[in-house]
Order: structure tokens, then C-alpha cells, then sequence
């Protein structure tokens, strides 16, 4: 089985590794570039901890080998959050709302509501709560993180 | 888990990808966009030697309108499908469905093309692609052929095509007049594949009689579904002497290998399937009345 290299732009910085085909671009950020911040569960694409921005879109990085993204622009939850570690709105709002506990499901969570946001910068609650379904949390039984989609839903408009 | 190991091809045209898939033969599998193969990867429910990924393949890119209807490439995504202003205008039952596939984060990897070659009969593009008469542009190394939907589905995750055969586009042609369109599932939770769904197409005549309509059926067989004497029992009569519990027992009638599992039995999908029927038809012919009497 032959080995690839894959050159793709991950939070704006260029990555170059060699690496088989089979490497999920979840695996691939995780331990090529070291962003441990994309966390995978179920890695076959039920609970959506891994969803990062491929090219803008949420999908699910265990669901895309790397190979598949290559020459893409990738941003993970490392990148969405200010250069000096200030939370983006997204992820104050979690905090501030209680929408996190344990925390391994966040990531996933703040990146596929920024693009939600993003694309819907005022959803309705059923809207709101189809796009969430897309990711599993098992602490916060999720009205937590449904306030803060409406917060920082608030919070873009206000800006 | 982890997929096991494969080599991975990414041809440039359709020709080199189908002199893959005939040079490979069943160590290779098309790689569209993922989202149901991958799974299965990963759970070592299959394996394969040889990747053939098609989404970097230009003509498999885009919605065209044609002779009417539309044609989309086989990598175009659901994403894109479900906000395409030329599938709303010729196809709308498929921008209807689309909501329904899986999660917005599947939406955006996966394809039409993988979705319908993929022949879930669980799944919504198929069904669709069934009830509309749907034509499959399918290319192998020999050449090119087209397959009508109703060809097409052979068998459960089983299609007509031959291994070193792939699809390259699929057309739907419009429904003109009065047309009324509405999709109905049941599932335990969003995003989930339907325990039993339909899909509704209906065209009213000028003294609103059934002028032409379509059932595709979701997860009631091993292949998508299309009831085609109830859908004959219909037409020509009054839209409103037809009582929508009636046709959906009349679209469950002909079924004979419903599936039983531990999302239901048998006799439950029939069940459901004939309610998602009945509040299909009637949200179908609701859109086609509001279109307005010629």
C-alpha cells in the first residue's frame, strides 16, 4: 500500500505530510499537526465530536480521509478562538449558558454552530435544534447549549 | 476503529476512472463522498485493496437544466442539491427530501451520485430518483448507457451496475401544470434512516382529477419502492373523493418483502408506512391545489 503526501492549509498555516491513504483527516490533525483539540468518539460519524471546516463547510473529519482534503483550507476549533486564547462568541456563549461539562463533545459543538450561525444568523428554535442534533452530548441534556446558540445568535446580530 | 489499508486513486476523467475500476476489479470501490462508505471502513464491515476517489472529476460537478428537467453530476453534494434553484424549479420533491438526509455536516460531503449508487432503500435520494423516473448516465470502458430508475435498483445496497461501471450524472425530468410535491418519514430521531417514509408527487388536471402521480416508498423493501397500481388505481378521479387513508393502504397493498428489524416489525412499517402516505398525498395535493386551476 502506497503512502501519499497531502498538502493542505490547516487554520491558515500550510501542512505538508506523507501518510497513508487510509489516515482520517480527524487523525490526520490530531497527529500530523498536533491540534488535539478535534476530538473523535465514535470515529464513524454518529456523534460529531470531530466536525471541523473543510473549505468553510462543518463535516465530520473522521468521515474524510486526509487524502480527500488535500489542497483544501481546514479550520479546527483552534482556529476559530482569538490569537490570545479569547473565546470566540460561540464558545462564550457555551460557557457563559452551562452548554459544556465534561467538555469532549465542545469542539465538535463550536465549530458546526459557528458555521450554523454563520450560514443562519437567525435561526428559529426548531431550526436551532435540527442543527444540534447532528452532535451527541451526554452531560448537559443539551437545553444548555441550545441557549447559547440563541445567545450568541444575539450577540452576532448585536455587533 | 480504523479503516484497513487501501491505495488511493484520484483520476482526473471519467475514462481513467472506469479503466481503474476495470484494471482493479472488486479489490476497487468508488470513493464519492464518503459518508456511507466510510463507515462501513471503519467498522470493518467491508474492505477493499483500491480506492477510486470521483469528486475531482469535472463532469461529475453540476446541475444543468435539461430538456425541462434537471441533470445533476454524480459528486454534486446533498448540500448543494438542497439549495439549487434549478432542482427546486424541475425536481421539487428532491429539494423537499433533502432536509432529510442525515445531518447538515453529512449533507456536506455526501453525494447524489453516491447516495443513489449506494441504492439504500433506507435512504431518500433513491426513492426519489424511483418516483420521479429518474435516468442513470453511467459510464465503463466500453462506453456509455442510460438506465431508468426502475432498472436501476436491483436489490438491498444492489444496483444494475457491472463492477467496472460508474455513474456519472442522473436526470430528473420536471412534472409540469398543477403539481404538488410533499416527502413524510418516521424516524426515532432526526437524522436517523426512516423506520418508513414517502415520497409524493401529484398532478392535478383542470377539473381536479388526478392527472398523474407518484409514490416512492422508503425502507418498506430491499429495494426503494414504487407502488405503480395504486398510483394507476388513481388516476382520473376527483382529488377530493380520494380519502388519503385509502391510498395509503392501497400503497402498501403490493408490498411483499417488508423488512422486519429491531427499528420494527414487518406489519409496524406497513403501518407507518401507510400513514406517511396518507400525510404525504395529502400535503402533495394541498401544494398542487395552491397552484391554481388552470
Amino acid at each position: 500500500m502506497s503512502d501519499v503526501q497531502v498538502e493542505l492549509t490547516v487554520n491558515g498555516q500550510a501542512r505538508t505530510a506523507t501518510v497513508q491513504p487510509r489516515l482520517t483527516l480527524a487523525d490526520f490533525l490530531r497527529e500530523e499537526c498536533r491540534l488535539t483539540g478535534t476530538h473523535l468518539g465514535c470515529e464513524h460519524g454518529v456523534c460529531g465530536a470531530c466536525t471541523v471546516l473543510v473549505d468553510g463547510e462543518a463535516v465530520r473529519s473522521c468521515l474524510v480521509f486526509a487524502v480527500q482534503a488535500a489542497g483544501s483550507e481546514v479550520t479546527t476549533v483552534e482556529g476559530l478562538g482569538g490569537p490570545d486564547g479569547e473565546l470566540s462568541p460561540v464558545q462564550a456563549a457555551l460557557r457563559d449558558c452551562h452548554g459544556l461539562q465534561c467538555g469532549f463533545c465542545t469542539p465538535g459543538f463550536v465549530v458546526s454552530i459557528t458555521a450554523f450561525l454563520r450560514d443562519n444568523p437567525r435561526p428559529t428554535d426548531q431550526e436551532t435544534r435540527e442543527a444540534l442534533s447532528g452532535t451527541l452530548c451526554r452531560c448537559t441534556g443539551y437545553q444548555g447549549i441550545l441557549r447559547a446558540v440563541q445567545q450568541a445568535a444575539g450577540a452576532e446580530t448585536a455587533r | 476503529m480504523k479503516p484497513a489499508a487501501f491505495d488511493y486513486h484520484a483520476p482526473g476523467t471519467v475514462e481513467e476512472a472506469v479503466a481503474l475500476l476495470a484494471e482493479l476489479g472488486d479489490d476497487a470501490k468508488v470513493l464519492a463522498g464518503g459518508q456511507s462508505l466510510i463507515p462501513m471502513l471503519a467498522l470493518r464491515l467491508t474492505a477493499f485493496d483500491h480506492l477510486v476517489d470521483v469528486c475531482r472529476i469535472p463532469e461529475l460537478q453540476g446541475v444543468q437544466q435539461r430538456d425541462g428537467g434537471v441533470r445533476i453530476g454524480a459528486a454534486v453534494r446533498h448540500a448543494q442539491v438542497g439549495t439549487s434553484p434549478e432542482v427546486a424549479a424541475a425536481a421539487p420533491l428532491l429539494t423537499l427530501a433533502t432536509p432529510l438526509v442525515g445531518h447538515f455536516q453529512i449533507r456536506n460531503r455526501g453525494t447524489l451520485g453516491g447516495a443513489i449508487a449506494h441504492a439504500d432503500p433506507a435512504a431518500e435520494y433513491p426513492a426519489a430518483a424511483l418516483a420521479l423516473d429518474a435516468t442513470m448516465d453511467i459510464a465503463s470502458p466500453t462506453g456509455r448507457r442510460t438506465l431508468t430508475a426502475q432498472e436501476f435498483f436491483t436489490d438491498l445496497w444492489t444496483t444494475a451496475m457491472e463492477p467496472d461501471e460508474m455513474l456519472v450524472g442522473v436526470t430528473f425530468p420536471a412534472w409540469g401544470g398543477r403539481s404538488g410535491f410533499a416527502v413524510e418519514e418516521f424516524a426515532r430521531r432526526h437524522g436517523d434512516y426512516a423506520i418508513a417514509g414517502a415520497e409524493v408527487a401529484v398532478e392535478l388536471d383542470e377539473t381536479d382529477r388526478v392527472r398523474r402521480c407518484a409514490i416512492g416508498l422508503v425502507a418498506l423493501g430491499p429495494t426503494p419502492e414504487r407502488p405503480r397500481e395504486a398510483e394507476a388505481e388513481l388516476v382520473g378521479r376527483p382529488v377530493s373523493e380520494i380519502d388519503p387513508a385509502e391510498v395509503g393502504r392501497l400503497a402498501m397493498a403490493g408490498l411483499t418483502a417488508v423488512t422486519s428489524d429491531g427499528n420494527g416489525s414487518a406489519d409496524y412499517r406497513r403501518r407507518v408506512g401507510a400513514a406517511m402516505v396518507a400525510r404525504a398525498w395529502t400535503r402533495a395535493v394541498a401544494d398542487a391545489s395552491t397552484e391554481g386551476a388552470a
